[in-house]
């Protein structure tokens, strides 16, 4: 990969921190496997092993159609998209085996690599339900028993879209048309797993449900698809972790997740995905909100080697709510390409955006940033603060804000500032007998603060842990 | 056991700011220095915590005899160095709290973990002594204090982290008598004859609330006179005159 070859051997170093909890891998067992490279040969493999609907299968040829017909964003991208080899991903990967109810069932590998990573505790400790994905597809998925009863529905999407195609065909696709962009096109050709949700009218979920995705073969590509739908007064929290070992070759992840919110409803979306230097992370990431109700993304990017990812809400209906929270942190070799979208579709929308990115070494972080408030609309408020910290003075950071308003009946409010940690910070921080790694971690935990409190306890703890790992990387 | 300091030379970048500083601190005792603004008294603070701008040149530092010129900043502070700034940095996000629990931990050998109760309540012991309300732990290190609040803290963490050498900065500038007095009276419980403390300070003013053992006049990056406290009030009388007939001389 002639990413690696063009970096000095301290870079090298530095990108190798420990990752030892998601750094592991077990010898691959596959019944089957669509092969290297796209052709529609691969899509039908796929549509065949899983045995899809016609209007699955139709669904699937027009994404493959969309993703050759697109050509790569790299008019404002960045050219590093050119090195993904698709002729050498393989799109599909699985054991052919359904989804379990209880972890015992669960073959014993799959099951080891989510012990270590903590899965089952924190399901006994604070979710509602988990669905832990194995490249392609499933390999667990339980709700606590009573929301069961309540009529919540949550499953991988393969399930959902056969068991429950009256729920699911109305919506899927309509957040984000296959034509989006090119990898939402992509993903469309090839998806497998992820998750179905729907919450039922006025129920609301305490505890969260909770996926995690899991990459264990090289050269693979994950392209998991998420519907969540929560109805009139519902509420959930969803939260999503992702990790892959860290292989020599890219890996692809390119997911599409889309949230309906209908009538005062409320969906909270949380993703901490810690991937390894070697994926690529092109994720396609919007709700949709009707009337009085809201859609948070919480969002924190941690690894891979080029994540592009800008989750968006359409506020709908009037009294909408959207917003994203961001954190992004870029190490060596690593480029975070983030931001969000927020679209004003009614009268009496408001929005809110919060990115903070932190660049370490020759990181880069990107923020793009879209706001749209039509003319013909009133009281639309939007509020977009982004904060970048540079932590060495080859870190790198850029802001693209676009924001269209238009029309005089709105209310928008746009900060950006870029900080670095200065040396006599560091000095006073270590005067006081604090090491030189641990005192970065502490600055750049101070400059996140008041964003990790938005996520849960559980994860708080696990965000800070990981970027002291980053932290420790960087220094010295 | 003291402090030593001997024939020290220092520049930034081709300035030479410390021109041959001789000086002995021993434990119990407390030196003040005195001198007019650029003579290189903050300088020499600076350079003993090990600050990275200033190259030392030739001379020695030594702290019960470890060599202190050859120690990372974190380190000549895990060994007994405390430095109080004249400007502490803000540290945005991180708390007091969090922030002198870091400290104290990095004093801790690897893998034991400080005693969260006990901490606190030694914390607030010592708050209650510097009359600082207890809303402050939660609060950003200096991030929006006023500057008695930011030498309080100074002193507050100097308390904490129970050195063996305090080296105080200009402490007493931009407070007003009621902050001073307040900061005096942290320092002066800390007053032991295992600690030994340099003062540096551009007035008397803080020395009728610490009463020093000696006092050193400092002038153009050496030490020029030196004397009981009674040096501190010629000095407060005659102001900085005659130090342009030393020059002279």
């Amino acid at each position: 990969m002639s990413f690696d070859t063009n970096l000095d051997q301290d870079t090298a170093t530095a990108i190798d921190i420990d990752r030892s909890k998601g750094d592991f891998t077990f010898p691959e067992k596959h019944k089957y496997d669509a092969g290297r490279g796209l052709t529609k040969a691969t899509v039908d493999y796929i549509s065949d092993v899983k045995k899809d609907p016609d209007w699955v299968r139709e669904f699937r040829h027009r994404g493959l159609e969309v993703f050759e017909s697109k050509p790569m964003p790299t008019n404002w991208a960045t050219k590093d998209l050119e090195n993904i080899d698709f002729d050498i991903i393989r799109y599909y990967l699985s054991d052919g085996e359904r989804p379990k109810r209880s972890w015992d069932e669960v073959p014993d590998e799959v099951k080891e690599t989510f012990e270590r990573l903590g899965i089952p505790e924190q399901e006994r400790a604070f979710l509602a339900g988990v669905e832990a994905q194995y490249d392609s597809e499933a390999a667990y998925s339980n709700m606590k028993e009573d929301l069961e009863k309540q009529g919540v529905i949550f499953v991988n999407s393969t399930e959902g879209l056969k068991e429950y195609e009256e729920i699911f065909r109305p919506w899927f696709g309509k957040v984000i048309p296959t034509g989006d962009n090119k990898f939402s096109a992509l993903n469309s050709a090839v998806f497998s797993g992820g998750s179905f949700i729907y919450v039922p009218k006025g129920v609301k979920l305490a505890q969260p449900l909770q996926a995690y995705f899991r990459i264990n073969s090289e050269n693979f590509g994950q392209f998991e698809r998420t519907l969540i739908i929560a109805d009139e007064g519902a509420e959930v929290t969803y939260m999503e972790g992702c990790t892959a070992p860290k292989f020599e070759t890219s890996t692809l992840h390119s997911a599409v997740v889309e949230l309906v919110a209908l009538e005062g409803a409320k969906i909270q979306y949380i993703t901490v995905q810690n991937w390894s230097s070697n994926v690529y992370n092109l994720v396609t990431k919007r709700g949709m909100a009707h009337k009085n109700a809201e859609v948070r993304w919480i969002d924190c990017n941690i690894g891979s080697r080029l994540t592009m990812k800008y989750p968006g809400v359409v506020m709908k209906g009037e009294g909408a709510r959207g917003e994203v929270i961001s954190i992004a942190l870029a190490n060596d070799g690593q480029h975070q390409d983030t931001g969000a979208k927020m679209i004003h579709a009614a009268d009496n929308t408001s929005s809110n955006v919060v990115s903070k990115s932190i660049s370490v070494g020759e990181g880069r972080s990107t923020y793009r940033g879209q706001v749209h408030i039509p003319k013909h609309l009133k009281g639309c408020k939007n509020n977009t603060e982004c904060d970048a910290l540079l932590i060495n003075s080859n870190s790198r950071t850029d802001t693209y804000p676009a924001i269209t308003v238009r029309g005089n009946q709105h209310v928008t409010q746009h900060e950006a500032s870029v900080s670095q940690v200065s040396e006599e910070m560091l000095f006073y921080m270590m005067q006081r007998g604090i090491g030189e790694g641990e005192a970065m971690s502490l600055a750049v935990n101070g400059f996140i603060n008041d964003l990790v409190r938005e996520f849960p306890m559980e994860y708080s703890v696990e965000l800070k842990r990981l970027i002291e790992l980053e932290m420790e990387g960087s220094v010295g | 056991m003291s402090l030593v300091i001997e024939n020290l030379h220092a520049k930034i970048e081709d300035t030479e700011i410390l021109k041959g500083v001789s000086l002995e601190i021993p434990k119990g005792e407390v030196h003040a220095i005195m001198g007019p603004n650029g003579s290189g008294k903050s300088t020499l603070s600076k350079i003993l915590a090990g600050h990275e701008d200033y190259e030392v040149t030739a001379g020695t530092a030594t702290m019960d005899g470890e060599d202190l010129l050859e120690m990372e900043v974190d380190e000549r502070s895990r060994a007994g160095l405390f430095l109080a700034f004249q400007y502490p940095s803000e540290v945005p996000g991180v708390s007091n709290a969090n922030f002198l629990r870091a400290a104290r931990q990095a004093r801790l050998p690897k893998g034991e973990e400080i005693d969260a109760v006990k901490f606190y309540h030694e914390m607030y012991e010592k708050m209650d002594v510097l009359e600082m309300d207890r809303k402050f732990t939660a609060r950003a290190v200096n991030e929006g204090f006023s500057g008695g609040e930011k030498k309080r803290n100074e002193i507050l963490q100097m308390m904490m982290l129970d050195p063996k050498y305090c080296l105080l900065d200009e402490t007493d500038s931009g407070l007003d008598i009621d902050a001073l007095k307040v900061v005096a009276k942290g320092v002066n419980a800390m007053r032991s004859p295992d600690r030994g403390f340099l003062l540096i300070t551009h007035y008397q003013r803080l020395l009728d609330y610490i009463q020093p053992d000696h006092v050193h006049v400092m002038a153009d990056g050496k030490i020029v006179r030196s004397g009981g406290k009674e040096l501190a009030l010629e000095l407060e009388e005659q102001g900085y005159e005659f130090l342009k007939e030393v020059a002279a001389a």
